[in-house]
C-alpha cells in the first residue's frame, strides 16, 4: 500500500456545448483491496461530482462496467488496482455511442443484434399450462447453459478490428447467440433461415478471425470454436442454398 | 413538453417488470417498459441459486407439493405473510416454472441413477428415477422441507432474465433504458403515468398510460453495506411514497446476509459455512460457539448475523478503511475442496479481492440483502390508494413474504406475480378508460422541471448530495440494522429526521447537464432518507421479534398484538411517516404456530 494512483480518464459530455473531448488527471490514495469500481465512486463523490461512468452489480455479472482499461477493454468492477501500475488510463469502450466520459449506449446496440437475429425460440407449438415439461438431456441443457452466460458487456466488439470499421457488423457476440439457438431443439428454425440470418458479410463472413474477441471475454465463452463450428456449418449451407436455384436455371 | 402515451407503462424491466409486461403485450396491449440500465443488467439477473416450485421431479424433492410449499412459505414469513397470496404463490409457481422452459431457458434436468450430492459438506448419494430424466431438476435451499428450488448451474437469474428479454422483444414490447421514473402523474385518485428523465441526455418525458407498474426491485441501498446492484435505490418506491396516498407495506422487514465481502459486499454463498467454514474476529477468535454453542456458524442466516454484529459492536471488529468487519476463514478445508466445490467463492475472493482463500482470510460482514417491503398492493397486485396503479416483485408487499423471505422464493415471486398480476392488468385494461388530465400532467412536469431548476441554482441550500447520502447510511446501519432496540431507533429517527431537513437544502457543484450523475443522487436523496424513515419508524413502534426484524428489547413474537401488516403513507411536507396497521392475513390456512428453528418465544394471539 501506500501507493498514489494517478488516473487519466477521458471526458466529454455531449449534452453540454461547452464540453471538448479530452483527458483529466485524478490523484487518489489507495486502499487495500482497492477496484476501479471503489477509485471511481471515490473520484465521483470526493472530486468531481459530474464524471459519468456506469456499474451496476459491481460483482462481473451484468456487463455494465466495461471500459478500456489501459488499452485493453474489460471489466472494471473486477479490475484490482494492486494489479495495475500507478498510472491508469480509463477509456470509453469503442464502437458503442457514448453517452458521456466512461458511459456508453450498449442497450440500444444489443437490442437491435437480438432483434436482427432474432434471438428468441421459433416455435408454431403453443405453450399448455395442464401439461408437464417437455424432457431435455441435462448434458444438453448444460452446453447450451455454457453459450447463454454472455453477459453482454461488448469487450468483445470493442476489440473487434470488423465492428470498428463496418457498423453493420453483427460481432461474435451475435454468432455465439445464434450458435445457442441452433443447439436449442426448441427452436425450429432450419439451417437456411440460420443462414439467412448470418450468412453474409454483416455476420459470419465479416469476421476475420483474428479472435481479439475471445482474448477479451471475461466470461471466457469459447467464442472462436463457435466462430469455426458456425462457419463451416454455414459455409455448407452456403453450397445447400446455392445449389438448386443453380440447378433451377436454364441453360 | 415531450409526452408518450402506451397503454401500459411498467416502470423497471427486470423479471417482474418483463413478466407482467409480456402478459399484456400477449393481450394486445401496448407496452412500455422503463429502466435505468439495459433490461439484461437488472438486478435479476444476479442471483445465482433459484427459484422455488413444488415439482417434486429430484429423488430429493420427492412428494414435494404445492401445500408442502405453501407452509414452508408460511413459516418462512414467521406467520407475516398475507395466506391467500402464499396459496395463489405456490400453485402457480410449477406452471411458471413450466412456461419459462418452454420459453427456452435451460434448467437443469434429471440425471437418473445414483448421484452424489453434498450437504453439511458431506457427500451422500440419491437414486434417481428413470422415469424422471430429463424433467426439471431441483437443488437445496434453506428453509424448505424439500428439495424445490430450480436452477440453471449458477446464472438462473440471467438465463431467466435473458431469456424474458427475448419474449418481450418478441412480443413488441418497447423496453427503454436508461430513462428513470422521477414521479408518478396522478390527481389523488388515479394514475396516470411517470415524469421520467433520459440517463443519456437529461431530457424529461412524460409517459401517460391507463396502467402503471412498479417494478423496481429492492431499496437495499439506502444501506451502506448491501448486496443489491448500485441501482437498487427504491426510486419506484420514492415516486409512490411521494403521492402521499400509496402506501408502502412493511418497510421495517429488512433481511441480512452474514458473509458479504468487505469492501464491495458481493455475496458469497452460505456454502462456505455449511462446509465447515469459521468466523473469526480481529484476534482471529473463533466467537460463534460461544454465543451459539449448538449450531455456531450453522445457525440461520439473521442469527449469524446478529452474532457478528454483536461481536463487533464489542470492539472485536477488524478495523479497515471500510470500517470493521470479520473475517471467514476456510483455510482448513484445502485446496481441492475451494477451487472445486466452492469454486464460485475461489472466483469472488481472487477477482475482486486479490485475496487467495486457500492461504488468506476472507472478510467479510453482514449485509443488507433483500427488502420485504414495499408497495402495498392487494391481492391482484393493485395499489392501495391510486386506481390504476399495480405493483409485482421485490417492490411490491404482495406479500407472499412476511417478516422473512425464503431463498429461491423472490425470483419465483418475480415471474409467478408476473403471471398472475399481468392477468389482473389485462382485465383491468379491458375494463377502463382513463381520462388524462391535462392539468394533472401540466403540474407534475412543472414540478419536476423546476425541482431541477432550482437544484442546479443551489436555491434551497447547497449540501453535498453524497454527504447527505453518507449520513444517511451512518444512522440507519446503526440505528435500524440487524439489531434493533428503542433506545437506538429513538436516537436513529431523530438523525434521520435531522438529516431529511439537510436532504431538503441539497445543491449541485456542476451545471446538471445531460447525463450527470450529481443531479440523479440529488433528485432521490430525499426520498431515499424519506425510505429509511419509514424503515426506522416502522421498526420502532413494531414493539415485538417477528423473522428478520429483531428488537433486542422485545424478543418474543407477539401475534396477540403484532399479527398486523405496517402501512406508511406520507403527507406533503411532514418529517415522518404516517402509520396504519391492517391484519397480516384475512385467512388462516394455517393457524400461527412455531417456526421449527431460530428459537424465540411467541405470545399467542389469544394470550
Ligand atoms: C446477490 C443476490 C442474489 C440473489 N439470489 C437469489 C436467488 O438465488 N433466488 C431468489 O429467489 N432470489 C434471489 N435474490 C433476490 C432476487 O434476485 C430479487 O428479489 C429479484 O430478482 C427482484 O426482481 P425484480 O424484477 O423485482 O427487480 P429487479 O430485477 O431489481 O429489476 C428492477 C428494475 O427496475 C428498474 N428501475 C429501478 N428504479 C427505476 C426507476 N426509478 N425508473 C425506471 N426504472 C427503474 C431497473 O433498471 C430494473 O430494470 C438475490 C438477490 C441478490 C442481491
Ligand atoms: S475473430 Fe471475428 S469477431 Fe472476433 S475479433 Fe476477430 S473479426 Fe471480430
Ligand atoms: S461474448 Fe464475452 S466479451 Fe462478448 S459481450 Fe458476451 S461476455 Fe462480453
Ligand atoms: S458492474 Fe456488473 S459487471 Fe461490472
Amino acid at each position: 500500500m501506500g501507493r498514489t494512483l494517478t488516473f487519466n480518464i477521458f471526458r466529454y459530455n455531449p449534452s453540454d456545448p461547452a464540453s471538448t473531448p479530452h483527458m483529466d488527471k485524478f490523484t487518489l490514495d489507495e486502499t487495500e483491496r482497492m477496484t476501479l469500481f471503489i477509485a471511481l465512486n471515490r473520484i465521483r463523490e470526493e472530486l468531481d461530482p459530474t464524471l459519468m461512468f456506469d456499474f451496476c452489480c459491481r460483482a462481473g455479472i451484468c456487463g455494465a462496467c466495461a471500459m478500456v482499461i489501459n488499452g485493453r477493454p474489460g471489466l472494471a468492477c473486477h479490475t484490482k488496482t494492486k494489479e495495475m501500475p500507478d498510472e491508469i488510463t480509463l477509456m470509453p469502450l469503442p464502437v458503442f455511442k457514448l453517452v458521456g466520459d466512461l458511459s456508453v449506449d450498449t442497450g440500444v446496440w444489443f437490442r437491435t443484434m437480438y432483434q436482427k437475429i432474432e434471438s428468441w425460440v421459433h416455435t408454431d407449438k403453443k405453450f399448455d399450462p395442464t401439461a408437464q415439461e417437455e424432457r431435455m438431456d441435462n448434458g444438453l441443457a448444460e452446453q447450451i447453459y455454457e453459450l447463454d452466460r454472455c453477459i453482454e458487456c461488448g469487450c468483445c466488439v470493442a476489440a473487434c478490428g470488423t465492428a470498428l470499421m463496418r457498423e453493420d457488423f453483427l460481432g461474435a457476440v451475435a454468432l455465439n447467440r445464434l450458435a445457442r439457438f441452433i443447439l436449442d431443439p426448441r427452436d425450429q428454425r432450419t439451417e437456411k433461415e440460420y443462414f439467412d440470418v448470418v450468412g453474409t458479410d454483416e455476420g459470419i463472413f465479416g469476421c476475420m478471425g483474428l479472435l481479439a474477441c475471445e482474448d477479451v471475454c471475461p466470461k471466457e465463452i469459447p467464442l472462436q470454436e463457435q466462430l469455426g463450428k458456425l462457419r463451416r456449418k454455414m459455409a455448407l449451407a452456403a453450397v445447400k442454398n446455392i445449389l438448386p436455384k443453380f440447378l433451377k436455371k436454364d441453360f | 413538453m415531450k409526452i408518450i402515451q402506451t397503454d401500459l407503462l411498467c416502470i423497471g424491466a427486470g423479471l417482474a417488470g418483463e413478466r407482467v409486461a409480456i402478459e399484456a403485450a400477449d393481450n394486445g396491449f401496448s407496452v412500455i417498459c422503463l429502466s435505468i440500465v439495459p433490461a439484461r443488467r437488472s438486478h435479476s439477473s444476479a442471483a445465482q441459486g433459484g427459484m422455488q416450485a413444488a415439482l417434486g421431479n429430484s429423488a430429493m424433492g420427492e412428494g414435494d407439493s404445492p401445500d408442502v410449499h405453501f407452509a414452508d412459505t408460511v413459516k418462512g414469513s414467521d406467520w407475516g405473510c398475507d395466506q391467500e397470496v402464499a396459496r395463489l404463490f405456490v400453485d402457480a409457481a410449477p406452471i411458471a416454472m413450466r412456461q419459462m422452459a418452454f420459453w427456452g431457458v435451460p434448467w437443469n434436468r434429471v440425471v437418473p441413477g445414483e448421484q452424489t450430492y453434498y450437504k453439511g459438506g458431506k457427500p451422500f448419494t440419491a437414486f434417481e428415477k428413470p422415469e424422471n430424466e430429463g424433467l426439471i431438476h431441483s437443488r437445496n435451499f434453506g428453509g424448505t422441507a424439500k428439495w424445490r428450488t430450480c436452477y440453471t448451474s449458477d446464472g438462473t437469474g440471467h438465463c431467466v432474465l435473458y431469456t424474458l428479454d427475448n419474449r418481450a422483444a418478441q412480443m413488441g414490447v418497447n423496453v427503454v433504458d436508461k430513462v428513470e421514473a422521477i414521479a408518478l402523474i396522478h390527481d389523488g385518485d388515479t394514475c396516470m403515468g411517470a415524469i421520467a428523465r433520459c440517463l443519456k441526455t437529461g431530457e424529461l418525458t412524460a409517459y401517460l398510460a391507463r396502467a402503471t407498474l412498479v417494478a423496481t426491485g429492492g431499496f437495499g441501498r439506502i444501506y451502506r453495506e448491501s448486496t443489491n446492484a448500485v441501482i437498487c435505490d427504491g426510486g419506484g418506491l420514492i415516486a409512490a411514497l411521494d403521492t402521499g396516498v400509496v402506501s408502502l407495506g412493511n418497510m421495517e422487514a429488512v433481511q441480512f446476509h452474514p458473509t458479504g465481502i468487505v469492501p464491495t459486499d458481493i455475496l458469497v454463498t452460505e456454502g462456505c459455512r455449511g462446509d465447515g467454514g469459521t468466523l473469526l474476529d480481529k484476534n482471529e477468535y473463533r466467537f460463534m460457539p460461544d454465543y451459539e454453542p449448538d449450531k455456531a456458524e450453522l445457525a440461520s442466516r439473521d442469527v449469524v448475523s446478529r452474532r457478528m454484529t454483536e461481536h463487533m459492536r464489542k470492539g472485536l471488529g477488524v478495523p479497515s478503511p471500510y470500517g470493521d468487519h470479520l473475517w471467514l476463514d476456510i483455510r482448513h478445508l484445502g485446496e481441492h475442496h475451494i477451487r472445486t466445490k466452492l469454486r464460485e467463492v475461489d472466483e469472488i475472493c481472487q477477482s475482486f479481492l486479490g485475496v487467495d482463500p486457500v492461504h488468506q482470510l476472507i472478510p467479510v460482514r453482514p449485509t443488507q440483502h433483500y427488502s420485504m417491503g414495499g408497495v402495498r398492493t392487494n391481492k391482484d397486485g393493485a395499489a392501495y390508494g391510486l386506481k390504476g396503479l399495480f405493483s409485482a416483485g421485490e417492490s411490491a408487499c404482495w406479500d407472499m413474504h412476511g417478516f422473512n423471505r425464503l431463498g429461491g422464493n423472490s425470483l419465483a415471486e418475480t415471474v409467478v406475480a408476473g403471471m398472475i398480476i399481468g392477468g389482473k392488468i389485462v382485465e383491468f385494461l379491458k375494463g377502463t378508460e382513463t381520462t388524462f388530465s391535462t392539468a394533472a400532467v401540466r403540474d407534475a412536469m412543472n414540478k419536476q422541471t423546476s425541482r431541477i431548476a432550482d437544484l442546479v441554482a443551489c436555491k434551497h441550500g447547497s449540501e453535498n448530495p453524497y454527504t447527505v447520502r453518507n449520513a444517511m447510511f451512518d444512522s440507519i446501519m446503526k440505528g435500524a440494522g440487524i439489531f434493533r432496540n428503542g433506545q437506538d431507533l429513538e436516537k436513529c429517527v431523530g438523525e434521520l429526521q435531522e438529516i431529511l431537513g439537510r436532504a431538503r437544502k441539497v445543491g449541485l457543484r456542476s451545471n446538471g447537464k445531460g447525463a450527470n450523475p450529481e443531479l440523479t443522487m440529488a433528485l432521490k436523496i430525499e426520498g431515499m432518507v424519506k425510505l429509511a424513515l419509514c424503515v426506522a419508524y416502522g421498526a420502532l413502534k413494531r414493539t415485538e421479534s417477528r423473522g428478520a426484524h429483531t428488537r433486542e428489547d422485545f424478543p418474543e413474537r407477539n401475534d396477540r398484538d403484532w399479527l398486523t401488516r405496517t402501512l406508511a403513507t406520507w403527507a406533503d411536507g411532514a418529517d415522518l411517516p404516517t402509520l396504519n396497521y391492517e391484519p397480516a392475513t384475512h385467512t388462516f390456512e394455517m393457524p400461527p404456530g412455531d417456526r421449527g428453528y431460530g428459537g424465540g418465544k411467541i405470545i399467542p394471539m389469544n394470550g
